[in-house]
């Protein structure tokens, strides 16, 4: 994992001094609201509708235990004794009052962590691939990328002002476990056929109110130019941007506008001008960067067999381990994902308890998924018994990854000031109504998703079944959508119909379900289904 | 409007700046108004008789002003490249990293606030238009 140096310890700490001002600034009333608002933004603290809500930046979804022992602490000391892992691979508190707010920064300055650019139009916390440097199809970790643009974007002078928001993802395999494609920019590591390392790099995806998927601009980028290109990329869309609107303000707006082609030609022509200025960090600072992400001391010769003679953990095996790189080892999901539960919350205590394990069974290692589960990268196959039953005994072993009720929800209008609807207690219902786990399995791998409004934080245009929350004349009402994926095969879900109210959703969502279980073939997902028969079966089912 | 920030010795540019169109149709103006919509690239052929460029922030989100300083600094401007409207004390030290080494707020800064702003960050991480050294090349050095 990366470790701080004096700089960026530095450079952290300088934050958390200048927000201590800002905030002492505004309690002082020597600046209004108004004024206040971009700053506090700028620290990932938001006013909702109860509260001010903290986000707090994960890079790249990695955490140490110790890490992960400090947000359970926060959530204790400063929060009701909760966190809420996002679909960023963040972690968000909201029950914070503004007063605190400097000194929880400083607690996560102690444990080299920060809420820098976790909100605001600039560039948000860098996504990755939740299995990096496990996972068996990567070649190699996409992390120190990452962190290489987690240093460059940090503090950016000419990006912290853009039209909108910009996101970052980066991965290492063919399967997308990140949804790069529904990102402002997207990269993927490869090798050319030369063999030369560089990326294939995606810009203008997106959700909201107008998904759009990242047509590539530059099939490979080598590794050498890396952050001087993002800078061309960045530049063209600071100048160009629209700023009109704030509907229409994301890059994938001007992507569409002026056309992909046209896009990557005006960041070819500022690139051959930026790359002149010196502004790609030496190999030397890439190397020094990766040597942080060594792997760690694997014991070799290890067996790969397994005793499953508990059925209980037989299932969990089954459907929350993932193959890993290396012989004898896997990689477990931890999911927060209890049926009844809310989607990616978990109390300080089972915080703290993933902390323990991760430094007991994964070389002192965590991740969050945008899925918002918590995986442990490097579990020793021998050790995955012991794990789980430590899990289970703390309601954190639920078998059901990928599952129908491993559904991602956003906070929804139980605390989003922008809701039209509640995402959670329709993720709640559906989870009950599916609670049985064999009916679950039947059903296999199914992605769903729940906004509370067209803003997409719960990705639901990349739900194998998305629903939206919308307001209809006072009341909630939820859209159902089929189809969509974040993964490799993205695709964006189309709207079934008219919408439904809270139960009636849930009924909808069992009719799609079952016809999918008459219609499919062999092997079918649901969304293979789908896409193979098309909305008309799901349809008629629903509304016939 | 309140009192101009400096950050240069030389004496302050007396001419009034004018539109990018009126100085790209004469020959003998020195000072310049951009606004957020224009091209500072409009400019590069004419730095040299270039005394001030004032580039207008009409509303702090909009970011367009950083761009077109760092482009201006990047073509080798070296005269008096001022923010002026509604510039805030926390985009003082962004705005001097791209550039700008003059502000003309709407609503007065002090020196002494600026310059606390400004000094909370000894380090950085990206090259910009100042000349500071990025932690990159601190670590390589
Ligand atoms: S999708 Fe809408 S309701 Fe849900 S978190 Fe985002 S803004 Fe809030």
């Amino acid at each position: 994992m990366y470790k701080y140096d004096e700089y960026d310890q530095t450079i952290v700490d300088s934050r958390v001094a200048e927000f201590r001002d800002q905030v002492a600034r505004r309690i002082a009333g020597e600046i209004t609201e108004d004024q206040f608002k971009p700053l506090r933004l700028m620290n990932g603290l938001y006013l909702q509708l109860h509260a001010y809500m903290l986000r707090v930046a994960v890079p790249y979804g990695t955490l140490s235990g110790k890490q992960m022992r400090t947000l359970g602490h926060i959530a204790r000391k400063y929060d009701r004794g909760y966190g809420h892992f996002t679909t960023r691979q963040n972690i968000q508190y909201n029950w914070i009052k503004l007063e605190e707010a400097p000194d929880i920064l400083a607690e996560l300055a102690a444990v080299e962590m920060h809420a820098i650019q976790t909100s605001g139009n600039c560039i948000r916390n860098i996504s990755s691939d939740q299995y990096a440097g496990a996972a068996a199809d990567e070649i190699e970790d996409p992390r120190p990328w990452a962190e290489l643009l987690r240093q460059w974007s940090s503090f950016h002078p000419e990006f912290s002002y853009l039209p909108r928001k910009f996101k970052i993802a980066v991965i290492a395999s063919d399967e997308d476990r990140a949804a790069i494609q529904l990102h402002d920019i997207g990269l993927q590591i490869r090798h050319n056929d030369a063999g030369e390392l560089g990326f294939r790099v995606y810009v203008g995806g997106g959700m909201g109110r107008t998904p759009m998927i990242a047509p590539v601009i530059r099939d490979f980028l080598p590794a050498a130019d890396f952050v001087s290109y993002m800078e061309a990329c960045l530049r063209v869309y600071n100048r160009y941007g629209r700023r009109d609107n704030i509907y229409k303000a994301r890059i994938k707006i001007l992507v569409h506008e002026i056309g992909a082609a046209e896009y990557a030609r005006q960041v070819e022509e500022e690139w051959a001008h930026v790359k002149t200025l010196g502004l790609d960090p030496p190999p030397g600072e890439f190397e020094r960067i990766a040597a942080h992400f060594a792997p760690p001391a694997f014991e070799t010769g290890l067996s790969d067999e397994i005793d499953r003679s508990d059925p209980d953990f037989a299932l969990w095996l089954d459907s929350n381990t993932h193959a890993h790189k290396q012989p004898g080892y896997a990689i477990a999901v931890i999911s927060l994902k209890p049926i009844g539960g809310i989607p990616g919350d978990a109390s300080a205590e089972q915080i703290e308890l993933m902390a323990d394990l991760a430094e007991r069974y994964s070389f002192d290692e965590l991740r969050v998924t945008h899925a918002q589960n918590i995986v442990l990268p490097h579990v020793k196959k021998a050790d995955l018994y012991a794990l789980w039953k430590a899990l289970d005994d703390a309601g954190l072993g639920t078998a059901n990854l990928d599952l129908i009720s491993d559904i991602i929800a956003c906070p929804g209008l139980d605390y989003c000031s922008l809701a039209n609807a509640r995402s959670i207690p329709i993720a709640q219902k559906i989870a009950k109504r599916f609670e049985n786990m064999d009916r679950q399995r039947d059903l296999g791998e199914l992605k769903l998703k729940i906004s509370g409004c067209i803003n997409a934080c719960g990705h639901h245009h990349a739900g194998h079944i998305g629903i939206l929350g919308v307001d209809r004349k006072g009341e909630e009402n939820y859209q159902l959508l089929f189809g969509g994926s974040g993964a490799e095969d993205a695709s964006l879900a189309k709207i079934a119909g008219p919408g439904f109210n809270e139960d009636g959703i849930v009924d909808a969502v069992e009719k799609a379900v079952e016809t999918y279980r008459t219609l499919r073939e062999d092997g079918e997902r649901f969304v293979d289904t789908y896409r193979r028969v098309g909305m008309q079966p799901f349809k008629e089912a629903i509304y016939g | 409007m309140a009192e101009l920030l400096r950050y240069r010795d030389d004496e302050t540019h007396e001419e009034p700046a004018v539109t990018l169109d009126a100085f790209l149709g004469q020959t003998n103006a020195t000072a310049v108004r951009l606004e957020p919509d224009e091209d500072a690239r409009a400019l590069i052929p004419h730095l040299d008789r270039l005394g001030l460029i004032e580039v207008a922030f009409p509303k702090f989100r909009d970011g367009r002003g950083y761009s077109a300083a760092r482009i201006l600094r990047e073509a080798g401007y070296t005269g008096e490249l001022r923010a002026q409207g509604d510039v805030l004390i926390d985009q003082i030290a962004y705005m001097r990293r791209c550039g700008f080494d003059s502000f003309a707020p709407e609503k007065a800064i002090s020196r002494e606030a600026a310059d606390k702003a400004v000094g909370f960050y000894p380090e950085v991480y990206q090259k910009a238009a100042d000349g500071r050294s990025p932690v990159w090349a601190l670590r390589h050095g």
